[in-house]
């Protein structure tokens, strides 16, 4: 073992070496996903910037898609960072998953590349296969889908074959289940139609089966190993827990899918379903809120590593706020038929996606800085600490300032846009151009910039935290030991 | 270790995460069967493609108290009446071209999208158009080329997607095709062009 401050790749082992590598391109795209936001943004004020160069379409593509990726390869970091410790055994197959590892960086840097360069094609099925599928959030085209169907088959085998060789805990065994459903789920998201209502039925089978039922449950997951780490939780109630919140997701999330069935040529039974599964779903975050403030409570925030609890407790908070509160403020049909597709979806997709899934994938980051400094002291006195505690503060406000001022945009919208003029092309274009639409718009983009100085601090936090540290890890009081 | 209470016991609430999946899922796969009877072209919300034969019309049902599309009398596309295959094709030439395109990173199509120009669910029946007599025309004109036509005054200008005059008539087609679906009333106190004939002579309203 190196000395303690020290960044060595042997501190970590082998799934954690790995999970490295995912965390890196992670924290890039996040940057990139920030860039390619603070453009788009600019677009809004200065329709002429970037016009015919890089056009809002594909700023905004890039934008949704940096996010997609970043998020997911933060959660396959995580679970590979988990699972030796987890499985009680050593990564089986690790030298298929580094592989596969860079076969998916190299298709993303690609799929980028094409993004950018080439942006649209014919009318054609190739253009398709080859430069863009046209469906907001998950665009990669047909060769790269396929792509990471296989990446993910491979990620699925890593992580069934390590718990099948070690032990399966209760994490493990929801942690299989939800992944082999979260990328069964992509399938629904592969193939062409021209009908535009079938199309989006599938479309969000991926999207909203994704972000509100497999998902949530996989963050479940890394999240109930994180209280275990830095709190030494118990993990019978740990466990215990998850199993309640699984249900409470599963049962309200899958049929709260409706909610998106209001409006597109579906039948009218989805405005009831929808409705009233859809209310239900902030009902298991309340549950999670509970959970991670009552452990806290319980072991007085005594805990080892201070930025990756912050970003936890956040994580609880977040999720409740962004897609709890912000999500049920337009699930019921009576209220959507007026919001539906405007800035509120806007306001209410930026809060819930960074408030409950960015924020897990930062407190791992935490998690990883501290081992691969050989589990150095980041508790109080922490040198250099400031740097953790601002990047949050303004992460956290540009986010609540960028979710404030599209909600005032949203509200303008659904009622000047929508009600009044009854969405027309000139009904769109009066809402754009009043003054509370405008003034919105314009602080959405100050905020935007706020969040980038937190973007910057916790990347430079990230690679200095813990550096002149010469203390080891505190000790917690409840051993966090295996009895599984 | 102390007894413990039989709600706080892990196996009880594992078994309930299973059953209350396995059940929700059971009901999605079965509301989804049903719903692909209202959603499939020529199902009963969604028309058949040779829609576009006809006229379309958003109007305001009294008894169900919203919007309904309103099929009118026989009104072809480019003055070309189509077989159900050939108008198929057409809409899905311009169904791939608004993916190829990708409309959906600006526009919104039945409200899903982003949120950087107007809908596309009711374009079609847009009183921007003009007239119905030039509607089609104007369509693809803008489609080919938007950048000189500033539709308002704010300066955000669609950008020259390079589409060709096939892809601009299959485009609009899609978008009449599109107009048809029933959508509850999604957008809702949304004024259609005026459609009607000559002067003075009502709209023939009638349910599809
Ligand atoms: C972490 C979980 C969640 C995430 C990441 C999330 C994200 C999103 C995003 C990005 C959209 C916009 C989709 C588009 O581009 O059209 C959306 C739409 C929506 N979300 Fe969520 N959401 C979450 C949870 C929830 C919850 C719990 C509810 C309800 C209680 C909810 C209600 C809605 C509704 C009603 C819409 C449709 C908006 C519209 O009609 O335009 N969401 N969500
Ligand atoms: C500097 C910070 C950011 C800026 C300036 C920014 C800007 C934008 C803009 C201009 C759009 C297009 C909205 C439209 O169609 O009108 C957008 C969409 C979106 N952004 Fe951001 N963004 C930022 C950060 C983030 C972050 C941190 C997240 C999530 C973690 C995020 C998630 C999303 C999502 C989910 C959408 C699609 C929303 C929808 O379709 O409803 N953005 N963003
Ligand atoms: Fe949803």
């Amino acid at each position: 073992m190196t000395a303690l401050g020290v960044f060595d790749s042997a501190n970590l082992n082998g799934g954690q070496k790995l999970a490295m590598k995912y965390f890196a391109v992670s924290l890039a795209l996040f940057g990139a996903q920030v860039l390619f936001g603070v453009l788009a943004g600019l677009q809004y004020l200065f329709p002429d910037f970037l016009y015919g160069v890089i056009d809002f379409s594909v700023n905004r593509t890039l934008h949704v898609n940096a996010l997609v990726v970043w998020l997911l390869y933060g959660f396959i970091g995580g679970t590979y960072w988990m699972l030796e410790d987890e499985a009680d055994h050593k990564v089986v197959g690790l030298g298929l998953g580094n592989l596969i590892f860079w076969v998916l960086t190299l298709a993303v840097v690609v799929v980028v590349l094409v993004y950018l360069l080439v942006q649209v094609g014919p009318a054609e099925m190739k253009s398709i296969w080859l430069i863009n599928e046209g469906r907001e959030y998950i665009e990669a085209p047909r060769w790269a889908d396929i792509g990471i169907v296989v990446a993910v088959l491979v990620f699925f085998f890593n992580v069934v074959a390590t718990f099948a060789k070690g032990r399966y805990t209760g994490i493990g065994g929801v942690l299989v289940m939800d992944l082999l459903a979260l990328a069964g789920l992509y399938l629904a998201g592969m193939f062409y139609t021209p009908n535009v209502s079938v199309d989006q039925f599938w479309w969000w089978w991926v999207i909203h089966l994704w972000v509100e039922a497999t998902w949530e449950v996989l963050v479940g997951c890394i999240m109930a190993y994180m209280l275990i780490v830095t709190l030494g939780v118990r993990r019978r109630i740990v466990e215990t827990w998850l199993y309640i919140e699984v249900a409470l997701m599963f049962g309200s999330g899958i049929l709260g899918l409706g909610h998106h069935y209001f409006w597109i040529g579906t039948p009218q039974y989805w405005l009831t379903i929808g409705g009233f599964f859809s209310a239900l779903e902030p009902v298991p975050l309340v549950a999670m809120v509970v959970h991670a403030v009552f452990d806290s409570g319980v072991h007085r925030l005594k805990n080892s590593n201070h930025p990756a609890l912050a970003w936890t407790i956040a994580q609880a908070a977040g999720n409740f706020f962004g897609a709890g509160v912000w999500g049920f403020m337009h699930t019921l049909p009576q209220i959507n038929l007026y919001t539906h597709g405007t800035q509120w979806s806007a306001s209410h997709g930026h809060l819930a996606f960074f408030g409950a899934y960015s924020t897990a994938v930062i407190a791992f980051f935490y998690l990883a800085a501290q081992k691969s400094r050989g589990n150095v002291w980041m508790s109080g006195n922490l040198a250099g600490g400031w740097k953790w505690k601002w990047s949050m503060a303004f992460l956290w406000m540009g986010m609540i300032g960028m979710t404030m001022a599209l909600l005032i945009a949203g509200y303008e919208q659904s009622q000047i846009e929508r009600a009044i003029e009854g969405s027309s092309w000139v009904g769109y274009f009066t809402a754009q151009a009043h003054p509370w639409f405008v003034q919105a718009m314009k602080w959405r983009q100050i905020s935007g910039y706020l969040f980038s100085l937190g973007y910057v601090l916790l990347v430079w936090d990230l690679f200095t935290i813990g550096k002149r540290e010469t203390r080891p890890i505190a000790e917690l009081h409840a051993p966090s030991a295996q009895p599984a | 270790m102390t007894t413990e209470a039989w709600w706080a016991s892990p196996s009880l609430w594992r078994k309930s995460a299973i059953w209350i999946t396995g059940g929700s899922f059971v009901m999605l796969i079965f509301l989804t069967f049903d719903t692909m009877s209202y959603i499939q072209a020529g199902g009963k919300q969604v028309p058949g493609y040779s829609i576009i034969n006809q006229r379309v019309d958003y109007q305001f049902d009294e008894a169900k108290n919203r919007y309904v599309p309103v099929i009118g009398p026989e009104e072809p596309l480019f003055g070309k009446k189509l077989t159900e295959a050939e108008a198929a094709a057409l809409v899905s030439k311009g169904k791939l071209n608004t993916q190829a395109k990708n409309c959906m990173e600006c526009h919104t199509l039945l409200g899903n999208g982003a949120y950087y120009a107007p809908d596309l669910t009711k374009a079609w029946l847009d009183p921007s158009w003009g007239s119905k007599e030039v509607r089609e025309q104007q369509m693809v004109e803008f489609l080919m080329n938007p950048q000189d036509r500033l539709h308002n005054g704010i300066g955000r200008r669609m950008p020259n997607l390079g589409i060709t005059e096939e892809e601009a008539r299959a485009t609009v087609a899609f978008l009449k095709w599109m107009s048809a679906i029933n959508t509850l009333g999604f957008p809702h106190n949304f004024k259609a062009i005026d459609q009607s004939d000559a002067p003075a002579s009502a709209a023939a309203p009638a349910q599809p």
